[in-house]
């Protein structure tokens, strides 16, 4: 697929770098501020969905990009439910218990397992939503072929 | 009582779908025994819990959130005599369609994608049966649904790619109708566990605004369930998806995510009331007689066989529906628990029958390569056991004595006359004529006529795998039937029925009141 003006690739560049970085942000402070996980993964999606569409991409690139996607998402849901399941080994005995020290409430690094359930879902949404788009964009090059 | 290993049933596919694509990236064999495994061990912890079990029921608080004052805050997975039941029934006939799968699919490209899906669809409807929330119902009730949705149109044809988006546009109204009713729950009650929702609406509700929930619940599930007003669907999907797949859809899908939902919300969420109670039964009855007529006409074996799917299932909603009108005018209660005992008795029949009968279909495709029973004819010789395998199944559907079908459909039939039902006791006896006035078509066009001229001696059996689950079918259609003994029904369907009926049981066990 091709890229587009130089305008907008200009544009792109300055901004992706900040979306990207402020989904991180929403993704990290899922536990204190309004957001989480999922809303700071379609953010992180759509700063790589923005590259590609402003630069454009070949086929043989756009498939390799997808089944790395696609790789990324099944790992970080595995890593999410092993997560859950480590609170049937240690801690109380249950799924999902919240084992870990809670800490202050208010401080980044603190609330136990829900940061790094946000980290995970964060990889996981971003992952998936990338490789829709990518499996969309593959489809049509392929029809258009 | 907390049974620890609840949380397995949808852990543990759910990591099994996930590691199947990352496995089978690299060794190309991996995909059909991680399959395989998954629900060997979910038919091992199925059956053991049931037995464990007793008739007591277990409830998992996800995340260790005990309820607060009597109201429950956290996520609960509730396994009682009910879901035991369904939970049994989808390991067992999953892992025979797995079996099944390995010889099956080979002939398929992207053969990961399939036990993924496959996985991912039995974590969605282990959910939807042990999940204890409305929520959580329609969360796993998407993740099966859409898992579905792209295995009826795995083979990826012009009629599997139509069948799919006919299923794809109807389950998207249903599940809209569903969340438009969890919404309205949610407004008025203020909570969505099943358990609290009940006490909230026993204490005061709006007449019509609990209608108005009641209805659209009906129709949304009623929609997956394929019930007769709503089943425009089922006979596309089920016949365009690939064998072990039609066998799931309509062995297990149907019940759990619609069935098993309506009869769980209408006797532990909602008050039975007699307005609700005689729609019901209305429509089982219904899908019951209609569904049985136009399979009859039907061709094409498996469309045949998805027809008498919806006519199956009306004897389960219509049997279910005299035992909620008895208990709604409050008499005659045990023969509203003998309707409701045969209602999940047939439930149960039919994944076994009607699973087998799908794989018959699917043996017979395999090997001669098409599904009108116009181009078949005298099969018995060169697929014996296919032959053999489908006549019980054939039997059992048809309601002969001693396959389970029989005993199902007489509990269903005495208790309608008890219960002085005796136009839909009259129904369901001619019902079960037709349907087996249809299997001897079947079996006579399939099987055993044989024209000059057009004898085919090139027709060979199956593969083993495909064999094995099919024989391990019937007799498990056999075996069923042990179930009408007095003694088997006590232990094994009376805690089904017993947190059915009784109206305060499910829901003390949960707020602990």
């Amino acid at each position: 697929m091709k890229g587009m003006t130089v305008i907008v690739k200009k544009t792109t560049q300055l901004i992706a770098g900040i979306i990207f970085l402020y989904g991180i942000y929403i993704i990290l402070h899922g536990h204190l501020t309004p957001g989480g996980g999922f809303a700071g993964g379609v953010i992180v999606a759509g700063s790589f969905i923005l590259l590609i569409l402003a630069y454009g991409s070949d086929f043989l690139n756009l498939v390799k990009e997808e089944r790395g996607s696609t790789m990324y998402e099944n790992l970080a849901i595995l890593v999410f439910l092993f997560l859950g399941l480590t609170g049937m080994i240690a801690g109380a005995g249950i799924f999902f218990a919240n084992w870990l020290p809670h800490g202050t409430p208010g401080e980044l690094v603190s609330a136990g397992f829900l940061p790094l359930y946000n980290i995970f879902v964060g990889i996981e949404v971003a992952a998936s939503i990338l490789t829709i788009f990518l499996a969309l964009v593959i489809f049509k090059e392929e029809v258009l072929k | 009582m907390m049974n620890p290993l609840i949380p397995l049933f949808v852990a543990v596919p759910l990591a099994g779908a996930f590691l199947t694509i990352i496995l089978g990236r690299f060794i190309t064999a991996i995909p059909r025994y991680m399959a395989l495994a998954v629900l060997l061990f979910l038919a091992f912890i199925s059956f053991w819990s049931l037995v464990t079990g007793g008739d007591g029921s277990s409830v998992y608080t996800l995340g260790g959130w005990e309820p607060v004052e009597g109201v429950p805050i956290g996520l609960y997975l509730i396994h009682d005599g009910f879901s035991a039941l369904l939970l049994c029934l989808i390991s067992l006939v999953g892992l025979l369609s797995v079996t099944y799968s390995v010889s099956y699919m080979a002939r398929y490209t992207s053969e990961n994608y399939f036990y993924s899906l496959f996985c991912l669809m039995i974590a969605g409807m282990n959910g939807v049966v042990l999940s204890g929330d409305i929520f959580n119902i329609y969360v796993f009730l998407e993740i099966s649904a859409i898992s579905s949705y792209a295995l009826v149109a795995f083979g990826v044809e012009k009629n599997e790619l139509e069948a799919t988006l006919k299923y794809q546009v109807l389950g998207v109204v249903a599940s809209f109708m569903i969340l438009f009713a969890i919404g309205f729950i949610y407004w008025s009650a203020k909570t969505l566990n099943i358990a609290d929702i009940r006490t909230v609406f026993s204490a005061d509700y709006d007449n019509s605004h609990y209608l108005l929930i009641q209805i659209l619940l009906l129709t949304g599930f009623g929609l997956k369930a394929a019930i007769i007003p709503f089943h425009a669907w089922l006979p596309d999907a089920h016949s365009s998806a690939p064998s072990p797949i039609s066998a799931m859809l309509s062995g297990v899908l149907i019940k759990a995510v619609g069935i098993y939902v309506i009869i769980r919300l209408f006797f532990n969420m909602f008050e039975v009331t007699e307005g609700m109670s005689i729609v019901i039964t209305t429509l089982g009855a219904l899908s019951m007689a209609v569904g049985v007529f136009l399979a009859i006409g039907q061709w094409d074996i498996k469309r045949l066989l998805a027809y008498h799917s919806i006519s199956q299932m009306g004897y389960v909603v219509m049997s279910v529906g005299i035992g909620m009108i008895l208990m709604a005018r409050g008499i005659r209660s045990e023969v509203a628990a003998l309707a409701i005992t045969g209602g999940i008795f047939h439930m149960l029949n039919h994944a076994a029958f009607k699973g087998l009968l799908f794989l018959n279909a699917g043996a017979i495709e395999y090997s001669v390569g098409t599904r009108d029973l116009r181009e078949m004819g005298g099969l018995a010789k060169g697929m014996p056991v296919t032959s053999a395998t489908s006549l019980a199944a054939s039997l059992s559907i048809s309601g002969i004595p001693p396959f389970n079908g029989f005993f199902s459909k007489l509990i269903i039939i005495v208790a309608a006359v008890m219960g002085r039902f005796y136009f839909l006791a009259l129904l369901a006896v001619i019902v079960s004529i037709i349907t087996l006035a249809s299997f001897m078509k079947f079996q006579r066009y399939a099987f055993y006529n044989v024209e000059p001229g057009k004898i085919r001696n090139d027709i060979k059996e199956v593969p083993v795998p495909m064999l094995l689950s099919m024989i391990t079918l019937a007799v498990v259609c056999l075996l069923l039937s042990l179930l009408a003994l007095p003694g088997l029904r006590e232990t094994v369907l009376s805690p089904a029925t017993d947190i059915l009926m009784d109206q305060l049981k499910y829901s003390s066990q949960i707020t602990g009141m």
